[in-house]
């Protein structure tokens, strides 16, 4: 049985090698884009429904750059997919160290914790938007990744930096594995 | 409150590890744990600047943002113009940091050393190379243009299609200098072109900046 792969090693090379940009360029980018939703639509509600449409779009693309890049082998099950995600995916793209954290097999489902997050440094959010979840759109990128390796999951931000928690954990849960669908026309 | 204090030394006898008062009254006394209130955004450092996130997290968060915008207006000169007010926001807030950091808060004053401070230093930061030109256009007074040979980092992976030829997403750019012109009280207009280099199939781009007739006589008479 080959041994598992180390996959932070396997993510701080792939860091090491992508073209990088500043991060608060980055940052800066998505707080206007934040920003300009909250102008359009009056209910932060249909924001945060948008953010998480947005990175629904992204993950759909960003799972070929990431297999690509990173030429992991296939995930043996879903805690694999949990550390994958964690030390090699947000490394490579974002630069941050992530933690796999509260591994339920029943459902299945596990926590991803960030201690550091490149979308929130210098933001604050005011008082009449306490329900806003401003990081939304990470919830939509692991979303439609894994929907493009057959895996429907939810996500959902349980603690947040920005509502005065420690550190800010998203809760990915599984719940189902889709069926690779045969074009109609071969056999 | 003596039981509290000496509960509270034990603890830090245990603990072992040093910590405010706060935290050992909330660790002595039995009520809920208070929430931790995050200290304002005012009173928090600023971070170094020195981290990186991949071009490629930036590229599909722009091409989401335009794709968004493209739903929301009827033609390309709207579109423009909400990549350049987006940039705008950024502008403003990049050049108090820059100049914070960089400069330890000296004001340019001189036309062409905020032009030099934009193409080098700030082109430095955000796109890890310094501006490929900066020139004074020969027949009209106050318009200036920076140029890249290539496209810019940030629009790399921008092909427009044919029915949106005329569309520039470097106005997203152009909009960041317009931010920065403005907020350093050198008011202008920035828009961004494409033009074909001499002799060559590749499009450079060209962001163009036409300053406000009081800078230029402002600049004229501290020359």
């Amino acid at each position: 049985m080959a041994s598992k792969p180390n996959y932070a090693r396997i993510g701080d090379q792939v860091f090491r090698d992508v073209e990088k940009i500043n991060a608060e360029l980055f940052t800066l980018t998505y707080g206007a884009i934040v920003a300009q939703l909250l102008k359009d639509f009056e209910d932060v509600e249909e924001v945060n429904n948008q953010l998480e449409k947005m990175g629904y779009n992204i993950g759909l693309r960003l799972i070929e750059e990431f297999l690509a890049r990173s030429n992991v082998p296939r995930c043996s099950d879903f805690k694999d997919t949990a550390e994958v995600i964690s030390k090699v995916g947000f490394k490579m793209f974002l630069g941050i160290n992530a933690t796999v954290t509260n591994w339920d097999p029943k459902k299945p489902e596990f926590s991803l914790v960030l201690e550091e997050n490149p979308l929130i440094d210098f933001v604050e959010v005011p008082e009449q938007y306490q329900s806003l979840v401003y990081s939304n759109i990470l919830c939509g990128v692991i979303r439609g990744a894994l929907e493009m390796v057959q895996m429907s999951v939810e996500c959902r931000f349980v603690r947040d930096v920005l509502k005065g928690d420690d550190a800010s954990e998203l809760k990915v849960t599984l719940k189902a594995m889709l069926e690779e669908e045969v074009p109609v026309g071969e056999d | 409150m003596n039981s509290h204090l000496s509960v509270a030394q034990s603890a830090m006898k245990n603990s072992g590890s040093y910590s405010s008062l706060e935290q050992l009254a909330a660790k002595a006394s039995f009520s809920e744990k208070r929430p931790q209130k995050p200290l304002p955004i005012l009173s928090r450092p600023i971070p170094k600047g020195k981290s990186e996130v991949s071009l490629s997290a930036f590229s599909f968060l722009f091409s989401e943002f335009i794709q968004y915008s493209l739903a929301k207006v009827n033609n390309i000169t709207e579109l423009e113009k909400r990549l350049s007010d987006c940039g705008y926001n950024i502008g403003v807030r990049m050049l108090e940091l820059i100049t914070y950091r960089e400069k330890n808060y000296k004001r340019e004053t001189k036309l062409i050393n905020m032009l030099t401070f934009i193409s080098y230093t700030v082109w430095r930061i955000l796109f890890s190379k310094q501006a490929d030109l900066l020139e004074k256009s020969t027949d009209q007074d106050d318009e200036y243009m920076i140029s890249e040979n290539q496209s810019l980092p940030i629009t790399k992976f921008i092909s427009t299609p044919r029915e949106y030829s005329g569309l520039n997403c470097a106005s997203f750019v152009a909009g960041i200098v317009e931010g920065i012109l403005d907020a350093a009280e050198f008011g202008a207009r920035v828009s961004a072109h494409s033009m074909p280099l001499e002799g060559q199939k590749q499009m450079k781009t060209v962001i163009l900046i036409k300053f406000n007739p009081d800078v230029i006589a402002r600049s004229n008479l501290t020359a």
